[in-house]
């Protein structure tokens, strides 16, 4: 007998190992400190399988399938583990085996205060349905899959349910989740009908629908649909509200894992439907899903910059960077509707590299704000200061996260980003004059994206980790444990190999975008050996991120030595104080005076609302003894698009509400009205 | 006896189950309403046997014996003991005066016999010209149901309502099959215990069985 060990067999251990800690954590509520060991023991152990099998199915470029007897009679579930499932199958695996690295020690935190059980079963049941969400191959697994994700990370959001913003940010996001679920439901719903006719069930396969040859009224309906369905789930604007609600109210680890992972499931079913179910589209599409993405990032990085919550700063440059990757895709789809499958291949490669940076990057930054978080119970960056001093390690971990984010070499954000604006710049060659004309624009302002992206950082980390403490008073703050540091150690380290190795990795991945547009673009990207990216041609555009890695810490090593080579070079001595000599922590920077040039600028974008006032109880304006100045930032879209809904809906259903009269004989007449009704049209 | 004076007696019977649905319309004593009712299920009985004897089908028999026990003897015996423990001596309150609930009556007993025209064109069976006065019987114990201020009423109403698709499902198909009608008979006993029940706890809450009252438990908005 031959012990075959196929990727198949690892992706189901891993989810079936999921499912087994998903029980096992009620079994063991009585030991929270043994859960909580047991449970990063398993959940990494898991991630890790999924990670080899996402791998080994990438590398290989090998399609397997599994048929499960489950379900409901005569509708089997199918599983496929294709080399884009495999992708994201060891992206949502990474980030998972970090995060529940990082967990061990975060869930710490809780013991004393609540029980961890509820968030142990539902974390565990939440990587699970993300698992079985790139695995599934019919759209009634796939729903399911869609479900189980969507109801556990409500759940997770819903941990600490005792403050109501956590219980009003859990609503938001459960509502704008089903609405994309019903959007996605009918999508498949369309698919399946023109596949095999809406008479029978057979076309829910994937498989039926690849077969199908869509009348173009109907594929633009069902892309429609699953585009806006996904979009709400990945957190496109204007369907982002629920995001920067529901991350930071959720506890940090799980933040971590909805932005850095769950968004890719919905960016994952945008790529699943368009390029393999669909496969043929007119240009049109591609427009609009960049031009969406380009309002995303523009008007995501914006609300982060404005923004002094630190988690919700996070969750805005997540919409910020769900619109990079919507714009590589939309790109793609351009390039591959006018049949020009080497671009489309580069832009995806580009999308998809981003996928995986993000997952790395806004991990690690997640999970340096829980450790913030977890050391100070303060998310307000207006109170924190100088946690560079007492924290080291999270600071210089949090700094790479800011780094990579900001697309600056040597990290990964700059090869994924670089990637992006290559694919614009070969735009040129598209035939369409109209998109000639706009592709500079989306260009410039993809790169005022990454500007104030690094203007946004500068901010979050300034802010929280340098100056001195801001807050009330100096509470004790420790530096986070080992686990939590391992997990962030792990995250950041993925962040520069990403970043150095870029060839090695786009070799490992090229199967992908070559299985879904047809492009190959690793055999000219690697052309001049590993060191350099050349992503088209190396007289075109070449990057070499060992060299640049090399040669800043060659620059970083001259400039130490040259400073330390004599002591006494360096002197410490107080800060200038302009000769005001009373300096207090109170006249530092601050978040909002950081932000307040782009505010500035850029305001007519948010509703902004700008007050000063003088304190009540004083004599005369001339003689001000405190002045107060309030601030409220909101997002325009709350007021603009979901507040007309929700009145809409609660006007309605008052209106309804006057059916209902109490007396059963007005019940009774609505009943005996309906009979005889439905009586004279049989009658008829 | 001959079919033909069998199918006579049918819809001799049918004619007086019309009747007595009328006459459960007009009657404005409580005690009277549980005799007619009490009729009513008689004459079901009757007519049950007799279509089982004119189709040849025996379970209708046990059916026939089943109505008697029940809707002649039981059901009314429920109503009247909870008739005479919750002292309800009121003459029977209405929504709309009586000529008028008359008047809407007969209106639906044309429209039942429009409505099944088609049907007795097409059926074959003896006892089809009976199926409008089923229908009609339905929809006036609808009818009471809606009219009546007084939850025993509304029960009755519900009672005669059921007499009325019992008696559809004899005339239009001889019957259905033993085992539904077994529960269907069960679901009617339990229907009368569990309202019973109810009208004891509505009666405590409420000090009145007038189900208006219950319109102050809509929520208020």
């Amino acid at each position: 007998m031959t012990l075959t060990f196929t990727p198949a067999d690892a992706a189901s251990g891993s989810i079936l190992l999921l499912f087994l800690l998903a029980l096992a954590a009620g079994l063991m509520s009585r030991a929270q400190r043994l859960l909580i060991i047991f449970s990063s023991v398993v959940a990494t152990a898991a991630s890790l399988l999924a990670v080899v099998a996402g791998a080994m199915t990438v590398g290989s470029g090998t399609t397997e399938r599994m048929v499960l007897l489950l379900g409901l009679p005569d509708l089997p579930f199918h599983l496929r583990l294709d080399p884009l499932a495999g992708f994201f199958l060891a992206v949502i695996g990474l980030l998972a085996a970090f995060v529940s690295v990082y967990s061990a020690g975060y869930l710490k935190g809780f013991i004393g205060h609540r029980p961890v059980t509820r968030l142990v079963v539902f974390y565990a049941l939440f990587l699970a349905g993300m698992f079985m969400v790139v695995l599934a191959d019919d759209a009634l697994f796939f729903l399911i899959s869609w479900e189980v994700m969507a109801a556990a990370s409500y759940f997770l959001v819903m941990f600490e349910d005792e403050r109501p913003e956590n219980r009003k940010a859990a609503y938001i996001y459960l509502v704008i989740a089903h609405v994309g679920a019903i959007a996605i439901l009918l999508s498949f719903g369309v698919m399946a009908g023109i596949s095999t006719g809406f008479e029978t069930f057979n076309g829910y396969t994937f498989d039926a629908m690849r077969q199908a040859n869509f009348p173009l009224p109907w594929a633009t309906a069902a892309f429609l649909l699953a585009f806006f369905g996904f979009a709400a789930k990945a957190g496109m604007v204007p369907l982002h509200v629920w995001l920067p609600e529901a991350h930071p109210v959720a506890p940090s680890n799980v933040s971590a894992l909805m932005s850095g992972v769950m968004l890719k499931t919905a960016l994952y079913g945008i790529i699943r439907v368009t390029f393999d179910l669909l496969r043929v589209f007119p240009w049109w599409w591609g427009a609009m899903v960049l031009a969406l993405g380009i309002v995303s990032a523009v008007m995501g990085i914006l609300y982060a910059l404005m923004e002094k919550d630190l988690k919700r700063l996070l969750a805005y440059s997540s919409v910020e960077n769900v619109g990079i990757i919507l714009v590589g895709i939309g790109l793609s789809m351009v390039f591959t509707s006018f049949n020009l499958p080497l671009l489309s291949a580069l832009a995806l490669t580009a999308s998809l590299y981003h996928i995986l940076n993000h997952a790395m990057f806004k991990g690690l930054l997640f999970m340096g704000a829980g450790s913030v978080l977890h050391a100070t119970h303060e998310r307000n960056m207006e109170n924190m200061g100088g946690l560079i001093h007492v924290m080291p390690w999270t600071a210089a971990l949090f700094l790479v996260g800011c780094v990579s984010i900001s697309a600056l070499p040597p990290f990964n954000g700059f090869v994924s980003e670089w990637l992006m604006f290559q694919a614009f710049l070969l735009s040129p060659s598209l035939p369409n004059q109209l998109m000639k004309l706009f592709m500079p624009l989306g260009a410039a302002l993809l790169a005022l994206t990454a500007a104030l992206a690094a203007a946004t950082f500068v901010k979050a980390f300034g802010v929280t980790f340098l100056g001195h403490w801001r807050g009330p008073q100096r509470q004790t703050i420790h530096e986070a444990g080992w686990s939590m540091k391992a997990g962030m150690i792990f995250a950041a380290a993925s962040c520069l190999l990403l970043g150095i190795f870029p060839t090695a990795f786009i070799d490992w991945l090229h199967v992908v975008p070559e299985g879904l547009v047809g492009g190959n673009i690793s055999m000219s990207a690697g052309v001049t050996g590993w060191m350099w990216l050349t992503p088209v041609a190396p007289e075109r555009a070449s990057y070499s991120g060992i060299g640049v890695f090399l040669g800043v810490i060659l620059v970083t090593a001259i400039v130490y030595v040259v400073l330390h080579v004599r002591p006494g070079r360096i002197q410490r001595g107080p800060i200038w104080d302009c000769g005001f000599e009373k300096l207090t922590p109170r006249m530092q920077y601050n978040a909002t005076s950081f932000s307040m040039p782009f505010r500035r600028v850029f305001g007519f974008m948010a509703s902004v609302r700008e007050r000063v006032t003088l304190a009540p109880q004083q004599a005369h304006p001339a003689f001000p003894l405190r002045l107060q100045y309030h601030l409220r930032i909101r997002d325009l879209f709350w007021n603009l698009m979901y507040k007309p809904v929700a009145d809409a809906s609660f006007w309605l259903a008052r209106k309804v509400g006057r059916l209902q009269q109490g007396r059963i004989q007005s019940y009774l007449i609505y009943s005996f009205v309906t009979i005889l009704v439905l009586l004279l049209l049989a009658g008829i | 006896m001959d079919l033909q004076t069998a199918a006579q007696i049918n819809s001799f019977l049918a004619a007086f189950v019309l009747l007595t649905a009328f006459g459960m319309l007009a009657q404005k004593r409580i005690s009277s309403l549980i005799h007619l009712f009490a009729w009513q299920g008689f004459l079901l009985s009757v007519n049950t046997a007799i279509v089982g004897y004119l189709a040849n089908k025996h379970h209708l028999y046990i059916s026939s014996v089943l109505t008697l026990s029940l809707k002649v003897v039981l059901l009314p015996y429920i109503l009247h003991v909870l008739v005479v423990r919750l002292k309800i001596r009121r003459e029977v309150e209405t929504l709309v005066n009586i000529p008028m609930t008359m008047l809407i009556g007969l209106a639906l007993v044309i429209f039942s016999y429009h409505l099944t025209a088609p049907v007795r064109e097409l059926s074959t069976l003896i006892t089809r010209s009976t199926l409008a006065i089923a229908l009609a019987t339905v929809m006036i114990g609808l009818l009471m149901m809606i009219t009546r201020k007084h939850a025993v009423t509304q029960i009755i109403g519900f009672l005669a309502l059921e007499n009325g698709l019992f008696f559809a499902a004899t005339s239009a198909t001889y019957g259905m099959p033993l085992v539904v009608e077994l529960g269907v008979a069960l679901d009617v006993l339990i229907a009368a215990f569990i309202f019973g029940i109810f009208f004891f706890h509505i009666h405590t809450t409420f000090d009145s069985l007038n189900v208006e009252q219950m319109a102050r438990l809509k929520e208020e908005d």
